[in-house]
C-alpha cells in the first residue's frame, strides 16, 4: 500500500496516496475545483493558474494542479483571496480571447465560456487585447482550423501534439505579450508536418482550434433535387455519437444513428464497416502474399513486417517521420476510400445512378480523414471518391439542426448492399481491433480452422496497453500455405503516434521481428479520434471500447469473409482478392514527404 | 566626500590565493565547512535572498547519480551590472566557491551561465578557468566548469528557465517543488548561486564566518555589492556593507534632489524621499522599519523625472521579458501597461488604478515564478506613491 498523506480541504478531513495534486485529493471529497491548462491525458503545466487555493501559512496561492499534498496541510480553495484572483485570471483571459461566442462553433461547449458564465457577471473587465495584435486565421487545412485570437495559451495542444503524437507540429514561439502557439516558421498547419489528428481539437478548451467544418455542403446537396447522396458511417462513430447527444459514453446508438441519417435525407444509408470487412480481405491477402514471397520464394524486394494503413494521421506520420519504410504499408486503401471508390462505381452502377450526379458522403470519428478525401490519388472512380466527410461532432449537429429527437428514434437498418458488416469490421474502431479482425480471417485462411482463442476475442491484442505484442502459432497449415506450418506469426498495436514512433524506430533499427504491425494514430484507436464527441478522457475511452466489443459479441456474423455481402462484390464485381479491379479501385500508393 | 558610508573592498579585494584556500578548505570535513557557511549568515545575492549554507547542505544530502554546481551570471535585471564586473577582475574567486561546493555536494560538473550580452567576457574567463582547472588536477580535485550563453532572454535568469535553456528547451519557469536543490538541471540535486554569493563564500573559507558576520546587520550579515546608477555623481559599483539606511546612501550617491530609489532594479521597490530614513537596506527580517530585500540594483530618480514614465518603462520591459507561459505574468503586464495609458490618456478614470492596483496583487499571489510575482513590486510602490503622476 503507498504512504498516505492526511490534510484538511474546506475542513474536510482526506486522506490521499503519497503524490497526489491537491486537486486531485479534492475531487476525492466532491469539491470542484475549476481548471483550465489541466487534461487527464497531459502531463502538468501549471500555467493557467485558473486553480489556485489558498494553503494555510502560506502567502501565495497555490495551483492546485501542480502541488502536491503534503502531511497536515491545510486547503481552502473558497476564500474571498482564492474567488477575486480566479475572477481576475478568468478576466484576464477573456481580455486575450475573441469572444464572439454566439457565432462560434465551440459556442456551449467552451470551457473558458463556462468559467465565464461561474465567475463574470455583467462586468467590464479590462482592456480587450485582440484589436491590438492583427491575428489572420489559417483556415488553409482539409482539416482543422487555427484561430489564434481565441487561443487562451494553455498548451494543451503543444503537450497533445508533442507528448501524444510526438510531432510538435505546434509550438510556443515568441515571449511575453508576443507569445503563441505556432507552427515551424509559421507557415499554415497544412504545410508543415501536422497529421491532421485532431487530437488538439479534442483538447483544445475554446475555439482557437477547431475542425473544418462541411456541414453546410453536405446540406447544400441534400437538398439538390438532382444529387443522389450516399453516406457510409465509420465503426466508431455508432459508440461515441450518443455523448453528444445527452447520452452516457458507452451507449451503442446504431440503429438511431441509421434512423437519423436516413430523416436528414440521404438516399442512401451505408456503412464504412461494410468496407472494413473488405479491407481485412484485402489486406489480409497482402499480408499472406508477403509472407510468402519473403519466407518462400526469399524475394528481397518484398518488405514485412507490413503495416496497417487505415488510420489517415499514421499515412501522413510515417510519409514525414519514415519516409524510407512506405513500403511497409499495405497498399489497401482505408475503409473509407475503399467505400468511396466503390460507391462510384459498383454502387453507382448497380443502382443506376449517373456517378457524376453523386454525392458521396462520410460520417467518422477523425479530422484526418477530410484529409484523406482530399488527397490526390483517392480519385480512383474517376470522381473524387468520397465528396465530404463530417465528424462524429458535425453529425450530431446536423441532427440538432434538423430537429431530430434522437432519443426517440426508433432502430433502423443500412440499406444494402454495402451495409452489412461483420463483428470484425466493427471493431475497427478499437486498437487492436484491425489487427484481431485480420487474424481471425488470416488464421482461418492458411488452417482452415478458425483462430484458437475463446469465442474468437483474440484478447492478446486487445487493451489500452501502448504497445501490445501477441504471437500466433500457426498450426495445420492447408497444403497451400504449408510454408508457414509452425511460423509463430509476431503482431505488434499500437496506438497514439509517440507509441508508433517506438515501434517504427525498432523496426528502423533492426531490433523488432514482426510480421503485422497495427498503428492507429488516436489513443485507444479511432473510438479517440480527433472528431470524436468531446470531452475525451482514459475513462470515457474505455467506456466506448467496451461498447465496440459489446456489438461485436452481439452481432451473428463475426468474421469478414463470412460478410454475405462481401462474398457477392467479389462474385458480381471485383472477382478475386488484389485482382485487377481491387488495384484499380482498393490499393494506394504514398509519398515521401519533409520534416520541415 | 563628508563622513559617508563605509566602503569595503572584501569581493574585489585581489588576493590570488585560491591554492591556499582551497588546500585549506579540502583538508575539513564537509558538515565543517557547511557549518562555517550557515552560521556565517551568508544569504544569497541574486535577489531571493535564500541562505546559501543550507541551499548546499540540502543538495549534499539529495539523492542523485549527478550533482551540478551552477553560477547564474544572467544578470539581467535593469541597473544591475556588479556580477559583470566580478567576473572580470575576480573570477578565482567565484571559481573556488564552486569547486568547495562541488566537494560538499557531491558533484564533479559546475557551469557558468553567462547572459548572451556578456560574452566578451569569455576569452578571458576561459583562461582563468582553464587555469584553474590545472590547479584542481593538481589538488587531485575532480571538478570541471564550463561556460553557457544563454541568449538574452531576462527569464533565463529565474533558476528552473535556467536549467530549461540549458537542457535545450525554450526558457520557460518549472512547477516547484520539485525545487533545484533536489531536482535541477537535468533533473539532478543542483546547487544554483549568484556570482556574487559564491565569491562571498571564498571571503568565509579564507577568513571565517565570524569576520563576515561582524558585518551587517541581525537577518542580513557581511558586505553587498551594489551597482548605482541614474541620477547621481558617482554611478558606479560599491562594496557597502547591509543595514545602512536608504537616508543615508542617498546622502552618499544622490544629487542632493533625490525624490526616489529603485531599489532591486525594475522587479524591485521604488521608495519616495519621505521614506527615506525608515527603509534599512537588508533582507526582510525583524528589523524595525521597511527593510528591502535586493540584487544590488540602486537606481537613483531626483525630481526632474516622470515616475510614469518611469513605471511605463519597466512595464515596456516586464510585457516583453514575461516567458508568456502563466496568466497573470503574460496578460496581467499588458494589462497594466494598457492600463496607465489609458488612464494618463483619460480613456479610463482614476479608480482604474485601483483595479490595476488589485490586478498587481493577484498577480503577486498566483504568477508562476518571480518574475510575475514581483511586478507588482514596483508598479504598486510607484503608483501609490505618485499617485497624482499617473493621472495628470
Amino acid at each position: 500500500m503507498n504512504e498516505q498523506v492526511n490534510l484538511k480541504i474546506d475542513n474536510l478531513s482526506v486522506s490521499v496516496d503519497a503524490g497526489t495534486t491537491i486537486l486531485a485529493a479534492a475531487r476525492k471529497v466532491n469539491i470542484r475545483i475549476p481548471t483550465l491548462c489541466h487534461h487527464e491525458d497531459l502531463c502538468v503545466a501549471g500555467n493557467c493558474r485558473v486553480c489556485v487555493v489558498e494553503q494555510v501559512g502560506v502567502d501565495r496561492l497555490q495551483p492546485a494542479c501542480a502541488i502536491p499534498v503534503s502531511e497536515g496541510m491545510e486547503i481552502h480553495t473558497n476564500t474571498m483571496k482564492v474567488r477575486n484572483a480566479r475572477k481576475q485570471i478568468i478576466e484576464l483571459l477573456i481580455s486575450e480571447h475573441r469572444a464572439e461566442c454566439t457565432t462560434c462553433y465551440k459556442n456551449g461547449k467552451c470551457e473558458l465560456q463556462q468559467l465565464s458564465n461561474e465567475y463574470i457577471v455583467g462586468e467590464n473587465g479590462f482592456i480587450p487585447l485582440v484589436p491590438l495584435k492583427g491575428y489572420t486565421i489559417d483556415e488553409f487545412s482539409p482539416s482543422i482550423i487555427k484561430d489564434d485570437s481565441k487561443c487562451i495559451r494553455c498548451q494543451r495542444c503543444v503537450r497533445t501534439c508533442d507528448q501524444i503524437q510526438s510531432i510538435g507540429a505546434l509550438t510556443v514561439a515568441h515571449k511575453g505579450g508576443e507569445m503563441k502557439v505556432s507552427t515551424f516558421f509559421d507557415k499554415p498547419m497544412y504545410e508543415v508536418v501536422c497529421t491532421n489528428c485532431g487530437q488538439c481539437v479534442n483538447r483544445c478548451p475554446t475555439g482557437a482550434l477547431t475542425e473544418k467544418t462541411y456541414i453546410n455542403d453536405v446540406w447544400k446537396a441534400i437538398d439538390n433535387p438532382d444529387k443522389y447522396v450516399v453516406v457510409q458511417t465509420a465503426p466508431a462513430v455508432r459508440i461515441a455519437l450518443g455523448e453528444a447527444l445527452d447520452m452516457d459514453p458507452g451507449e451503442i446508438v446504431t440503429g438511431k444513428m441509421v434512423a437519423a441519417l436516413r430523416r436528414l435525407g440521404f438516399n442512401a444509408v451505408l456503412d464504412t464497416d461494410w468496407s472494413a470487412d473488405l479491407t481485412i480481405i484485402e489486406e489480409g491477402n497482402e499480408l499472406l502474399q508477403r509472407l510468402k514471397r519473403v519466407l518462400k520464394d526469399k524475394d528481397p524486394n518484398v518488405k514485412i513486417p507490413m503495416t496497417t494503413s487505415c488510420s489517415p494521421g499514421w499515412i501522413k506520420y510515417i510519409e514525414h517521420t519514415f519516409p524510407d519504410f512506405l513500403e511497409h504499408l499495405s497498399t489497401a486503401k482505408s475503409p473509407q476510400q475503399m467505400f468511396g471508390a466503390l460507391a462510384k462505381t459498383f454502387y453507382a452502377n448497380k443502382i443506376g445512378v449517373d456517378p457524376a450526379s453523386m454525392v458521396s458522403v462520410s460520417v467518422m470519428p477523425c479530422t484526418a480523414k477530410k484529409f484523406e478525401a482530399n488527397r490526390p490519388e483517392m480519385h480512383a472512380s474517376g470522381y473524387q471518391d468520397v465528396d465530404f466527410v463530417v465528424t462524429t461532432r458535425e453529425l450530431a449537429m446536423m441532427i440538432k439542426q434538423a430537429g431530430i429527437d434522437f432519443l426517440s428514434l426508433p432502430d433502423d437498418d443500412f440499406d444494402s448492399i454495402m451495409g452489412e458488416s461483420s463483428g470484425a469490421s466493427v471493431i475497427f474502431g478499437a486498437t487492436g481491433g484491425v489487427m484481431e479482425a485480420a487474424l481471425r480471417t488470416v488464421y482461418e485462411v492458411v488452417t482452415g480452422r478458425e483462430i484458437p482463442f475463446d469465442g474468437l476475442n483474440v484478447m492478446p491484442v486487445r487493451g489500452m496497453e501502448n504497445v501490445r505484442e501477441a504471437t500466433i502459432k500457426i498450426e495445420g497449415a492447408l497444403p497451400e500455405w504449408d510454408f508457414l506450418e509452425g511460423v509463430e506469426v509476431k503482431t505488434c498495436v499500437a496506438h497514439g503516434l509517440s507509441n508508433a514512433k517506438k515501434v517504427m524506430e525498432s523496426v528502423k533499427n533492426g531490433a523488432s521481428d514482426y510480421h503485422f504491425i497495427e498503428i492507429m494514430a488516436c489513443p485507444g484507436g479511432c473510438l479517440g479520434g480527433g472528431g470524436q464527441p468531446l470531452p475525451t478522457s482514459p475513462e470515457i475511452r474505455q467506456k466506448r471500447a467496451d461498447a465496440i466489443y459489446r456489438e461485436d459479441a452481439g452481432k451473428k456474423i463475426r468474421k469478414s469473409h463470412e460478410n454475405p455481402e462481401i462474398v457477392q462484390i467479389y462474385e458480381e464485381f471485383l472477382v478475386e482478392p488484389l485482382g485487377h479491379k481491387s488495384h484499380e479501385l482498393l490499393h494506394t500508393s504514398y509519398s515521401p514527404r519533409n520534416r520541415y | 566626500m563628508k563622513e559617508g558610508l563605509k566602503r569595503l573592498d572584501l569581493i574585489f579585494k585581489n588576493e590570488h590565493d585560491c591554492e591556499v584556500i582551497l588546500e585549506k578548505s579540502l583538508e575539513r570535513s564537509n558538515d565543517e565547512l557547511i557549518e562555517d557557511l550557515i552560521s556565517s549568515g551568508l544569504k544569497g545575492r541574486g535577489g531571493a535572498g535564500f541562505p546559501t549554507g543550507l541551499k548546499w547542505k540540502l543538495s549534499a544530502e539529495a539523492e542523485g547519480k549527478e550533482k551540478y554546481v551552477i553560477c547564474n551570471a544572467d544578470e539581467g535585471e535593469p541597473g544591475t551590472f556588479k556580477d559583470r564586473e566580478i567576473l572580470s577582475s575576480v573570477p578565482h574567486k567565484v571559481l573556488t566557491g564552486m569547486a568547495i561546493c562541488g566537494r560538499i555536494i557531491g558533484s564533479q560538473k559546475g557551469f557558468i551561465y553567462l547572459r548572451g550580452e556578456y560574452k566578451f567576457l569569455i576569452p578571458e574567463l576561459q583562461k582563468v578557468i582553464d587555469g584553474f582547472h590545472e590547479l584542481l588536477d593538481k589538488l587531485d580535485l575532480n571538478f570541471r566548469v564550463e561556460i553557457f550563453v544563454g541568449a538574452g532572454a531576462y527569464i533565463c535568469g529565474e533558476e528552473t528557465a535556467l536549467f530549461e535553456s540549458m537542457e535545450g528547451h525554450r526558457g520557460e519557469p518549472r512547477n516547484k517543488p520539485p525545487f533545484p536543490t533536489d531536482a535541477g538541471y537535468r533533473n539532478g540535486p543542483t546547487v544554483i548561486n549568484n556570482v556574487e554569493t559564491l565569491a562571498h563564500t571564498y571571503s568565509i573559507l579564507k577568513y571565517g564566518p565570524e569576520k563576515f558576520k561582524d558585518l551587517g546587520v541581525k537577518d542580513s550579515r557581511g558586505s553587498k555589492v551594489f551597482s548605482v546608477s541614474g541620477d547621481t555623481p558617482i554611478p558606479g559599483i560599491y562594496e557597502l556593507e547591509f543595514g545602512m539606511t536608504l537616508q543615508k546612501f542617498v546622502d552618499d550617491f544622490g544629487d542632493g534632489d533625490a525624490k526616489a530609489v529603485q531599489v532591486g532594479g525594475a522587479a524591485g521597490f521604488c521608495v519616495p524621499r519621505k521614506k527615506f530614513d525608515k527603509t534599512v537596506i537588508g533582507y526582510k527580517g525583524k528589523l524595525t522599519g521597511t527593510s528591502l530585500p535586493t540584487g544590488g540594483s540602486m537606481m537613483i530618480f531626483n525630481s526632474s523625472r516622470s515616475m510614469y514614465n518611469v513605471l511605463h518603462n519597466y512595464l515596456d520591459f516586464f510585457v516583453e521579458e514575461s516567458c508568456g507561459q502563466c496568466t497573470p505574468c503574460r496578460v496581467g503586464t499588458q494589462q497594466l501597461l494598457l492600463g496607465i495609458e489609458a488612464v494618463k490618456r483619460g480613456d479610463k478614470s482614476s479608480q482604474y488604478l485601483e483595479e490595476l492596483l488589485e490586478l498587481a496583487e493577484t498577480m503577486r499571489v498566483t504568477a508562476k515564478c518571480g518574475l510575475g510575482q514581483s511586478v507588482a513590486n514596483s508598479f504598486s510602490s510607484i503608483v501609490e506613491n505618485f499617485r497624482e503622476e499617473m493621472i495628470y
